[in-house]
């Protein structure tokens, strides 16, 4: 059980007078929850989850992202005492994926050339290597690099990394059936020509691949059609509870909080949050509009 | 190295450079290109003399052709001063068969290697100066079995020797002319070593032909001349091994290939070639095709100071056709001029060029292209695909496609891309897990896969590694 804590943070975009965006959003997920991030456009919610991954746009001027773990977030792993609590901004963004957050992209990279197999294995185990080395030092591994081809070059090393290539098929095989998708989707470049639908299907496959605690949905819903909604969030609330990985689903419409339905429901407006509820919050947003929670929030300041 | 190897080295440098000296006296001819140069290099070879009246002419030519210069943002060429070049070494059996020539290597190259993961046995095979007893059983075995068919596959001297009426007939005649450019000319007048290939009517070799052996017997040849000719129906792969660095002992390689493919033939021609950075890289490849015939050219250009290398393709017979894959990566100094020609001389011929290059740390690629449709060719065909992928905004890349159309009735498409490799990329994959050096690393990976696909598993791996090592700047 991990505990993903946003404490004050403030954000500008990383440039010469670049423009202030987040200005002290506060908020808490754990793995095993779903939270909602709702707001309106420019409110701030993609500039956060992209700060939460690291991306480097962006510059934090105030505030703290903690990464609480606890032993069961890695299996078996044992995690020392003094690497139970992580500060995020310190971290390059791989380090972040290793110790568990995994951000789904609303337009991910289209990567040509790359076979979905091979990112992924290659992302899994690239995790694990990091992993063990945040956590239990540099010695803990050095990667010998050494021949042994499978059926391309491409596909990497047989023996390369801790999952090898057998193993990650059963692996890979076993994710795919819990999201219903098609095996031949694996041996297509990473999201070229993906429609909009497949690309969000791989987002959430990629993510119960690397099992991550917390996840960060940006407008997961957005462009879908409703039997693709539909099979998205079957994937959502599939990681949840099959590897109680804590979402974090930031979007526009309350229409995919049908489906994937959330413990939690924050509104952003304006670089913070502004206001937090159950799920009745976002039907109420449904009904009222933003322009409610706006009135109400400088009203009552 | 071991220090052991070390140990030697120091005590051993001096004795050594002394000991190469009197070798090279005895072997190496005079500097510079003069009648009297040739004359000895022919000689030395025992050739006819039609072979060394084809050199002379050549002299002449390249003698009074002028250096490029012109041409629109060429590599500076100013430094190539041909009057400084030892243009003939015998190969040294003694070099060759002497393991210890290893340690002559420069430390960047030995390095390579060493990166690359090559055992030490076939370091030594591939850098030319090692014995390669096992690789020469090999071929030996394979040569008997191709044999049978009629397949010949040997060194380009030997088959002056022992081929004598199909050399004359196709050596620098019909495909690459000594007058087609200054440096064709002048590897006409100086060739030496390279392969020759002869295929039958009707017959396939299954396996690609490998010229990794042609490394060793050649030593230090730089201007070696392939020549390949298919007959009518057969088939063949070829491929340069000169997938390893090799050490230029002077500083200009000039190669001519040249390949003829028959009547429905098909001929694959794949390199691989990683050269020091000190290297002037200035090739003339071209293929002639006749009637529905087919030509592949794939290869990657890694390495050398400056190349310039168009491979053509002359489709000369209906339904002829073309396929070019061409990959080109420029570092720090490095300005890598290539593409591809294909003349369209027939009617219903067909051709697809894609060419991708890569450049970081202020390297320079250029892809320049012609496509020639003649009046005539009609309902011919041509796609010419050129993606640039840049790391930084001090490295260039330019396309610098022509394209000549004298017909109506053909399809012409053209496409190209340059970008700087994508930060939102690089952000996608290291939130994946991959750090930044990975991350770029597998977008290159991918970025180059339609010609490591095209190659055997070996050089696909062989190439994979060498930009891998190209990336991380580590190479000489």
């Amino acid at each position: 059980m991990a505990t993903l804590e946003i404490k004050n943070l403030h954000a500008r975009v990383a440039e010469e007078d670049g423009e202030q965006i987040l200005r002290g959003v506060d908020l808490e997920v754990k793995s095993g929850e779903i939270h909602a991030l709702m707001g309106p456009n420019g409110s701030g919610k993609s500039t956060t989850s992209k700060i939460i991954a690291g991306h480097p746009a962006y510059e934090v001027t105030d505030g703290e992202i903690l990464l609480h773990l606890e032993d069961d977030d890695f299996g078996d792993l044992e995690i020392p005492d003094d690497a139970r609590t992580w500060n995020l901004l310190e971290l390059e963004p791989n380090e972040r994926a290793a110790l568990g957050i995994f951000l789904g992209f609303q337009y991910p990279a289209e990567i040509e050339g790359v076979t979905m197999t091979n990112f992924l294995r290659t992302a899994l185990n690239a995790k694990i290597d990091e992993r063990e080395e945040l956590l239990f030092g540099e010695d803990a591994e050095e990667e010998e690099e050494e021949a042994g081809y499978d059926t391309s070059p491409m596909e990497g090393n047989v023996d390369d990394g801790e999952v090898g290539v057998a193993e990650f098929q059963k692996l890979l095989k076993e994710k795919m059936d819990l999201l219903d998708m098609d095996e031949k989707f694996m041996q297509r470049y990473l999201n070229a020509g993906f429609s909009g639908g497949e690309k969000k299907q791989n987002e959430v496959l990629q993510a119960a691949i690397l099992e991550p605690s917390i996840a960060v949905l940006d407008e997961i819903d957005s462009g879908l059609d409703i039997d693709r909604l539909q099979d998205v969030s079957k994937g959502i609330n599939a990681l949840r509870d099959e590897q109680g990985t804590g979402i974090l689903q930031i979007t526009h419409y309350q229409r995919i909080l049908e489906y994937v339905e959330p413990d939690h429901v924050h509104i952003m407006l304006d670089g913070k949050v502004v206001k937090s509820g159950d799920a009745s919050l976002a039907s109420e947003l449904e009904d009222k509009g933003y322009d409610w929670v706006r009135e109400e929030v400088y009203e009552a300041a | 190295m071991s220090s052991d190897q070390d140990h030697l080295k120091e005590t051993d440098t001096e004795a050594r450079f002394e000991f190469k000296k009197e070798q090279k006296a005895a072997f190496v001819a005079e500097k510079g290109l003069t009648e009297e140069t040739i004359r000895v290099i022919s000689e030395d070879k025992d050739e006819p003399e039609w072979m060394l009246e084809r050199r002379l002419r050549a002299l002449k030519q390249y003698q009074k052709m002028p250096m490029p210069t012109d041409w629109p943002g060429q590599p500076d060429l100013s430094e190539v001063n041909v009057d400084e070049i030892v243009p003939y070494i015998r190969p040294d059996v003694e070099v060759r068969g002497g393991v210890d020539d290893w340690r002559d290597l420069p430390d960047d190259i030995k390095d390579t290697f060493d990166k690359l993961g090559i055992p030490e046995a076939e370091k030594n095979a591939l850098s030319g100066v090692g014995a390669q007893y096992e690789s020469e059983v090999v071929y030996q075995n394979m040569q008997e079995r191709w044999e049978e068919k009629g397949v010949v596959f040997m060194n380009m001297d030997q088959a002056v020797q022992e081929h004598e009426d199909i050399v004359k007939e196709y050596f620098m005649t019909k495909c690459v002319p000594p007058s087609d450019n200054k440096f064709a000319a002048l590897h006409g007048a100086i060739w030496s070593g390279g392969s020759f290939v002869y295929v039958p009517e009707d017959v396939t070799v299954e396996m690609p032909v490998q010229a990794y052996f042609r490394m060793n017997s050649e030593g230090m040849g730089q201007f070696e001349h392939t020549l390949i000719v298919a007959e009518k129906g057969s088939e063949v792969h070829y491929i340069e091994g000169c997938s390893a660095p090799k050490y230029s002992a002077f500083n200009l390689h000039s190669g001519g290939v040249e390949v003829f493919v028959g009547e429905d033939a098909h001929v694959q021609y794949s390199t691989v070639q990683n050269w020091s950075k000190n290297t002037y890289n200035l090739n003339t490849k071209r293929a002639i095709v006749e009637k529905g015939g087919r030509m592949e050219w794939i290869s990657g250009s890694m390495g050398s100071k400056a190349t310039m290398l168009y491979p053509a393709s002359i489709l000369k017979g209906r339904g002829a056709s073309d396929n070019h894959i061409t990959i080109a990566f420029a570092g720090e100094g490095q300005n890598i001029d290539t593409g591809a020609k294909v003349y369209h001389n027939a009617p219903e011929t067909k051709s697809t060029i894609e060419s991708k290059s890569i450049s970081k740390d202020g390297g320079r690629t250029n892809y320049r292209g012609l496509v020639h449709i003649a009046n005539g060719a009609k309902n011919s065909s041509t796609a010419v695909e050129c993606d640039a992928l840049m790391f930084d905004n001090e490295s260039t890349s330019d396309t610098m496609p022509y394209m000549e159309i004298n017909e109506s009735t053909v399809d012409v498409a053209h496409e190209a891309t340059v970008g700087k490799i994508g930060d939102e990329d690089i952000f996608y994959l290291q939130s994946r897990g991959l750090d930044d050096d990975d991350a770029k690393q597998m977008i290159v990976s991918g970025f180059i896969e339609p010609i490591t696909e095209e190659l055997p598993i070996e050089y696909a791996v062989e190439l994979n590694r060498l930009v891998e090592l190209e990336m991380e700047g580590s190479l000489g």
